[in-house]
């Protein structure tokens, strides 16, 4: 995607002398007048459908909002890691291995993608990882349940990416450039992603009785936690209403829940896969697939922290950081020492080219 | 190489180095100490992945597909050196590892390049891996009092499994003396720009008769085959 180049919209206007951007000026303007030329700006511009760039004027809301989400989607990137890199060292074929390590890896790049994103609104990485590690932003809570055999790995890839790219593909048309286009690239490798889960998950389908029971087992684990991830119903959906008016988002949490389900229903046929929910029928009138009620007690539990590994992934999270911090201090210190001693080269170089 | 009798699996230790070193290094994943390195450790774990299963093809005829070589063989049958399946403890003794592993692996792959088709390519990725411990070796051996002590540590563990990647390979013509003092300068000199004490005694570990070019192995890498192979062997026969 080509950036859309927007005027300078306020540049200039809250950032510091030297022309520095100064991420906490630069949401507010001088004066109540000069703000609310800024705010027509801003708002024509996303009435247009151009992009907000980070050197633009945007409201302070808005910033935060972005900030909030795209910190919540790296941290769901690099937590999301743990559950499928249980099955690096058991995968079952070299093949798989390979795909599955590439998977993996490409998590971590999505991470630096989106915390390079979150940088341009001028928040850093390590405060924002401070912020998972303390419990103060949260990740996708899908990724609070086990892994618990090898077929949960095609079942992620194939319903959990499946959801991710049905709830991102339209972040593509952000309003906010970076994230815009972190998400053109992130969304590419997740639909991969998401097809070698169900070639997985085709794979096992086909294979032997143990491996059809073990797909069938993991589907119907996976299948309810996977239509939580579009949030809570868009009557309940606390930030929905003005992220849809800033065109952070374009559609309803319900709305992308009901094409995820239209999306996927035939394709468990096509695996010879049951979902499990007795109420799925395809409604004539509508042009949908019905589906039963979700168990929104389940999302409310895992959401306060009483999933199944809720502990278990901040834990590792932690203690992940925690170990490096050593290897992130003799990095400093080396690039420190480097530094020193490159200046005192410079300043004893005349000397020695005088002696 | 042709497909005479010891010829014909002298590429097996090379493989078996690369696939055990993988498997090893995707043990870091979601476990790394920052980002960057998530990303650098599963790149060298693909790449290294990927040359043994290209080493697996060629000898299909003689031992069969990849994964009856990686996930149906003993133990004793595997033939990688024995530095390739040692934990990987932490950031510093993986990194030193690595670097006492890369700096080996390249040049012998640079030497192997007319006569084994998938060499040239290895050769080059293994220079990323090499610089890339390398950059980590000076960082830590120069970096704060405890990156140095960590990583001499790991240095003077990881000491007596380098001996044996000079044993000449049945096989493979290479000039194995040579090699080894190409690879002892190398680290002599990244070490002494790590301020780090190049390690003295036995270069060679318990079972420095042959060891893992022969087949023995070190205890924690009956474990490694256990968890790798376990999925596999529980389901004869399917295919995944």
């Amino acid at each position: 995607m080509t950036p859309v180049t927007s005027p300078p919209r306020g540049h200039g206007a809250g950032e510091g002398v030297s022309g520095t951007p100064d991420p906490a000026a630069r949401g507010r303007a001088a004066d109540p007048e000069a703000e609310r030329s800024l705010q027509a700006a801003f708002d024509a511009a996303v009435a247009a459908d151009e992009r907000i760039e980070p050197r633009d004027w945007m409201p302070d809301a808005y910033r935060s909002t972005l900030v909030r989400q795209i910190a919540q989607h790296a941290h769901s990137e690099i937590i999301g890691m743990q559950p499928e890199a249980n099955w690096i060292t058991r995968a079952p074929s070299l093949r798989r291995k390979a795909i599955l390590m590439a998977k993996v890896q490409d998590e971590a790049g999505h991470g630096l993608y989106l915390y390079g994103a979150a940088e341009t609104l001028g928040t850093g990485r390590d405060e924002l990882l401070d912020k998972l590690h303390t419990g103060r932003q949260k990740y996708s809570s899908i990724f609070n349940y086990p892994t618990l055999t090898w077929a949960d790995v095609g079942a992620i890839g194939w319903l959990v990416d499946g959801a991710a790219i049905t709830n991102q593909v339209p972040l593509c048309r952000c309003s906010y450039g970076p994230y815009a286009r972190a998400m053109v690239r992130i969304c590419k490798e997740e639909s991969f992603h998401q097809r070698q889960g169900y070639e997985l998950l085709l794979a096992l389908a086909r294979g032997t009785e143990a491996q059809r029971a073990m797909a069938q087992d993991a589907v119907d684990r996976w299948w309810w936690p996977s239509l939580m991830m579009f949030g809570p119903p868009d009557d309940e959906s606390a930030h929905s209403a003005q992220s849809m008016a800033w065109k952070i988002k374009r559609h309803s949490n319900d709305e992308l829940r009901q094409r995820f389900v239209d999306i996927c229903v035939p394709q468990a046929e096509a695996l010879g896969l049951t979902l499990p929910d007795p109420e799925l029928r395809w409604n004539e009138e509508r042009g949908h697939w019905d589906f039963g009620a979700i168990d929104w007690q389940e999302f409310r539990e895992v959401l306060k922290g009483n999933g199944p590994c809720n502990e278990q992934r901040l834990n590792q999270r932690r203690a992940a950081h925690e170990n490096g911090a050593w290897v992130r201090e003799a990095a400093a210190a080396h690039a420190a020492k480097q530094a020193a001693r490159a200046a005192q080269g410079a300043a004893s170089a005349p000397r020695t080219a005088r002696s | 190489m042709t497909a005479t009798a010891p010829q014909a699996l002298a590429t097996l230790p090379l493989a078996d180095d690369a696939l055990i070193l993988s498997h090893r290094l995707g043990e870091w994943a979601g476990h790394a100490p920052v980002l960057e390195e998530e990303m650098a450790l599963a790149n060298i774990a693909l790449d290294l992945l990927g040359q043994a299963r290209a080493l697996y093809a060629g000898l299909a005829e003689v031992l069969g597909g990849e994964d009856e070589i990686a996930f149906l063989r003993e133990e004793r049958a595997f033939r990688n050196c024995q530095l390739v399946e040692q934990p990987n403890g932490d950031f510093a003794h993986t990194m030193v590892r690595q670097l006492f592993f890369s700096a080996y692996q390249q040049p012998l792959y640079a030497r192997l390049s007319p006569v084994l088709p998938l060499a040239a390519k290895a050769a080059s990725e293994t220079a990323y891996h090499r610089d890339h411990a390398e950059q980590w070796t000076l960082r830590l051996g120069d970096g704060t009092e405890e990156s140095h002590a960590r990583t001499q540590r790991a240095a003077d563990a990881l000491w007596r499994y380098t001996g044996e990647l000079f044993q000449p390979v049945e096989g493979l013509d290479v000039a194995w003396q040579e090699l080894a003092e190409e690879w002892h300068a190398d680290i002599r000199d990244v070490f002494g720009r790590a301020g780090l004490t190049v390690p003295e005694g036995p270069s060679e570990g318990a079972w420095s008769a042959g060891a893992g070019r022969q087949g023995l192995h070190t205890e924690p890498f009956g474990r490694l085959l256990a968890e790798m192979q376990h999925l596999h062997r529980s389901h004869p026969g399917a295919t995944w």
